[in-house]
């Protein structure tokens, strides 16, 4: 049973992974661009959350409402007004911005809420459970985590295979050129890819906040998660997004069963294989 | 007379350092059919993307209904009206069939092109609606790059090399309904590696030779040596 219940737990918490990883891989799909800043992005997006909170009383997950427009914006106009002019046949000027990006958010984060550990504060959400068979207990906030991550990727899925929106998207990946013939500004698909690459990442700030204590520097590590998450479940599969982050999560969870300090590291070892052995994921890129 | 549709004065294009384009000067009246024909590396296909806006660098002017266009980028100059067919398909291969076209009318421009009315030109695409563009055939794919440029209902479209890779069979089917497709005031500039099939389609021809015209006027006004010798520079 004790093993039952670390790989339910495990999966669990692979929805927050997932959730990490899916913005990462819709803008990696959309623009080829891996977005090193992405964690980093995840963590200030918890600060902003942080501070609504503290002004509006709002509890984190109300506070959704604000935080995602908020963030939709600032992901708008932070394409527009810098990575798209990055964008171009050279793989190497977007991945330094976006190294600089990490940089600059972590310190300017450090400046302004200095080192201290943060915490979104959900009340009774946090810690209340219910009793699935003797041993095993799921908590009420991993399982919404969960479900949020499966309705984000639903969501996702719906937007880019059945919308003009997704099309768009689509089409610019495939061939940013041919689409301008269509009349596609690529500027403007990748921003508005940016814009709801945010609101997930809004999303996934908001659970990380109220699941962990967060400080400026943790982004890296979020990042790792989220790039073994799409890494494992395949690039350009949402749902191999989630099947990634799950089987991330439970590796996780079978390390830290084993020993609590080969928590990370079993994970590290899952990504490795896959990478080793199936190096384009285990689910292939999904098509029209 | 008919009006004037596209004018190019002294357009000079450039891919990066290398000009490619001299100093190109004509005219296209509505509803006309203008044949571009010249060896490969002629410049055909670069005036084409010059009038697209797929190329930046370039001199001179492009007036579309007496507009200038030359400043615009390709996604405006399709809203005005100018869609071209690229040379190869380049379709969308995460797309269907149906949604390379719906794509194509992405500019919603008012004109008798609606997916219903590509289908009954091109029924079989009706048929392989569910499936990835890139499946088909090589000439259902061109059905569908053609298709897709008439979905903008534009009044000139930019065929480019659309026999390439194609078998005889199927670009003498594609030619009949060219004639079908170039109706209703639509004009059209053809650029084609088979000259004879292009002259018998086209009202007007220009020959190109290194970016430079070699000769131009109406098809039957020339001789086939005539125009042989401006095609290989004798």
């Amino acid at each position: 049973m004790v093993w039952f219940n670390i790989i339910i737990q495990g999966i669990l918490v692979g929805g927050l992974y997932a959730l990490f990883a899916a913005g990462l891989s819709l803008i990696f799909g959309v623009m080829r661009l891996v977005n090193i800043a992405h964690g980093d992005m995840i963590v200030a997006v918890a600060y902003l959350a942080f501070v609504i909170v503290k002004a509006t009383g709002l509890h984190p997950l109300a506070s959704l409402i604000l935080v995602i427009p908020i963030a939709m914006v600032l992901g708008y106009a932070l394409q527009r007004g810098i990575l798209n002019r990055t964008l171009g046949k050279d793989i190497l000027p977007p991945l330094l911005v976006t190294f600089g990006l990490s940089v600059i958010i972590q310190n300017g984060l450090l400046q302004i809420f200095t080192a201290d550990n943060r915490k979104l504060q959900a009340g009774a959400l946090e810690t209340s459970s219910f009793p699935l068979l003797p041993g095993v207990d799921i908590g009420y906030l991993p399982l919404l985590q969960f479900i949020v991550a499966i309705g984000v990727i639903a969501g996702l899925q719906y937007l880019f295979y059945k919308t003009a929106l997704g099309r768009a998207f689509r089409a610019t990946s495939d061939d940013a050129e041919t689409a301008l013939l269509m009349g596609l500004d690529k500027r403007r698909v990748y921003a508005w890819a940016m814009a709801l690459c945010f609101a997930v990442i809004a999303i996934a700030g908001i659970f990380l906040g109220v699941r962990t204590n967060f400080d400026p520097a943790i982004g890296p590590g979020r990042l790792i998660f989220g790039f073994e998450a799409v890494i494992i479940g395949g690039l350009g599969n949402l749902w191999g997004t989630l099947i990634g982050g799950v089987i991330l999560g439970v590796a996780q969870g079978i390390g830290a069963q084993i020993n609590p300090g080969a928590q990370e590291l079993a994970g590290h070892l899952v990504f490795l294989m896959v990478l080793a052995f199936r190096p384009t994921g285990l689910f292939p890129r999904m098509q029209g | 007379m008919p009006d004037s549709i596209l004018k190019v004065e002294n357009l000079e294009s450039w891919y990066g350092d290398a000009q490619v384009l001299h100093g190109l000067s004509f005219e296209l009246k509505k509803g006309e059919v203008l044949a571009l024909i010249g060896a490969n590396g002629a410049g055909k296909s670069t005036l084409l993307k010059s009038i697209a806006g797929l190329l930046p660098k370039k001199t001179g002017t492009i007036s579309f209904h007496s507009t200038r266009i030359d400043h615009l980028a390709a996604n405006d100059i399709v809203a005005k009206g100018v869609a071209l067919v690229p040379e190869g398909r380049r379709l969308f291969p995460s797309l269907s069939v149906e949604e390379n076209l719906i794509l194509g009318g992405q500019v919603a421009r008012k004109g008798p092109w609606t997916l219903a009315e590509i289908y009954n030109l091109f029924p079989i695409l009706s048929e392989k609606r569910k499936l990835p563009a890139t499946s088909l055939s090589g000439g259902q794919q061109q059905m569908v790059a053609i298709g897709r440029g008439l979905m903008s209902n534009p009044d000139l479209i930019l065929l480019d090399e659309l026999s390439l890779g194609l078998a005889p069979i199927v670009i003498k089917d594609i030619y009949a309904l060219l004639s079908k497709i170039i109706s209703n005031g639509l004009s059209a500039i053809l650029v084609e590696q088979d000259v004879n099939r292009a002259l018998e389609s086209a009202n007007h021809f220009l020959c190109m030779q290194e970016g430079r015209i070699s000769l131009a006027g109406a098809p039957k006004s020339f001789s086939k040596d005539q125009i042989s010798a401006a095609y290989f520079g004798m």
